[in-house]
């Protein structure tokens, strides 16, 4: 798994949010378009693509991008 | 001292049938009616859970069944063992997370339609079609507020199987009057079970917030269902059929 993979995937769940503007060290929550359905669909997303099932505490402790893809491949 | 000889909600020389008994709701529905006087056939998967219920049931004449009600070949082994009832509580349920919509993925779908819907739906045909309830007897269905009464993101998929209950309920309510048989739904609100237990999706600040949301100040118990159910099983719902009872805290007020 590729951080910028990650970042795709993470960017999908958005809107109106390319992944050209995100980044490593995008502080997601942040983010305009960042409430609990987007929440849920990252959790769901990072379930179907990594088959890596993350908790709210894993999103709670995540600040930045980079930092949910750290998790998730401390999880693999 | 006073003896109570007069109770209409009485369950006395009734016999109940209580599916999902090994836990939550539906045990304590089992345990709550045996309370009442009732004698109980406990049905659920786990016979180590199953039978710690059924130690837990007051007086005598109670016993279980382990089936699972997602093989159709065990819903009948039910009907064939069960005796002749005066009621059924169809409560087993699932919940398999919180998803939104546009993750859902067929096998999940078939899942929880199979679980809580069709489930209570072919143990009903059976023992309809057996002539185990007797006229008069009582179905009580476990539903819930999500999908009936209110809607939330990410629980769409137990929704869709509660709310699609809730209507079958009604239309068999309309098919049975004839035959004696009342069917009605207690929708609960959200309710302390191990269903209901954090799953991780949502943090314990979260639920701790939804919980003060509700206007009596908490999340439900398992008895606060499990008396609603006595209510429509007794002779005091005797005239009630097809309705559905929200037991929920006042959560869908506001």
């Amino acid at each position: 798994m590729e951080l910028q993979e990650f970042i795709n995937n993470f960017a999908e769940q958005f809107d109106d949010i390319d992944a050209s503007a995100l980044n490593g060290s995008t502080i997601f929550k942040d983010l305009d378009e960042w409430n609990s359905l987007v929440a849920l669909s990252v959790i769901a997303m990072i379930d179907e693509e990594y088959d890596i099932t993350l908790k709210g505490n894993d999103i709670i402790s995540a600040t930045t991008v980079e930092d949910l893809y750290n998790i998730v491949q401390s999880k693999k | 001292m006073i003896i109570m000889t007069y109770n209409p909600y009485s369950l006395e020389g009734k016999t109940v049938l209580v599916t999902g008994a090994s836990s939550g709701i539906g045990q304590s529905t089992a345990i709550e009616c045996s309370k009442m006087g009732a004698s109980v056939i406990l049905t659920g998967r786990n016979e180590e859970r199953l039978s710690l219920t059924l130690e837990k049931l007051e007086g005598t004449g109670h016993s279980m069944i382990v089936a699972n009600l997602d093989d159709e070949t065990e819903i009948e082994k039910i009907v064939e063992m069960a005796s002749q009832l005066n009621g059924c509580v169809c409560n087993a349920g699932i919940g398999l997370g919180t998803k939104p919509a546009v993750f859902y993925k067929k096998k999940e779908l078939e899942q929880i339609f199979t679980t809580n819907t069709i489930s209570s739906i072919l143990l009903l045909k059976g023992l309809v079609k057996r002539k185990k309830l007797i006229n008069p007897s009582s179905v009580v269905f476990t539903s819930s507020i999500e999908g009936n009464a209110i809607t939330t993101i990410g629980n769409g998929m137990y929704g869709m199987s509660k709310a699609a209950l809730t209507a079958y309920a009604k239309t068999v309510a309309l098919e049975l009057a004839p035959k004696g048989i009342r069917c009605n739904v207690v929708t609960p609100g959200m309710v302390k079970t191990p269903l209901t237990a954090p799953t991780g999706e949502l943090t314990q600040e979260q639920l701790d917030a939804d919980a003060a949301k509700y206007p009596l100040g908490r999340y439900g118990n398992p008895q606060d269902i499990a008396w609603g159910i006595i209510y429509l099983l007794s002779d005091a719902a005797c005239w009630i059929t097809g309705t559905v009872l929200k037991i929920d805290g006042g959560i869908t007020l506001v």
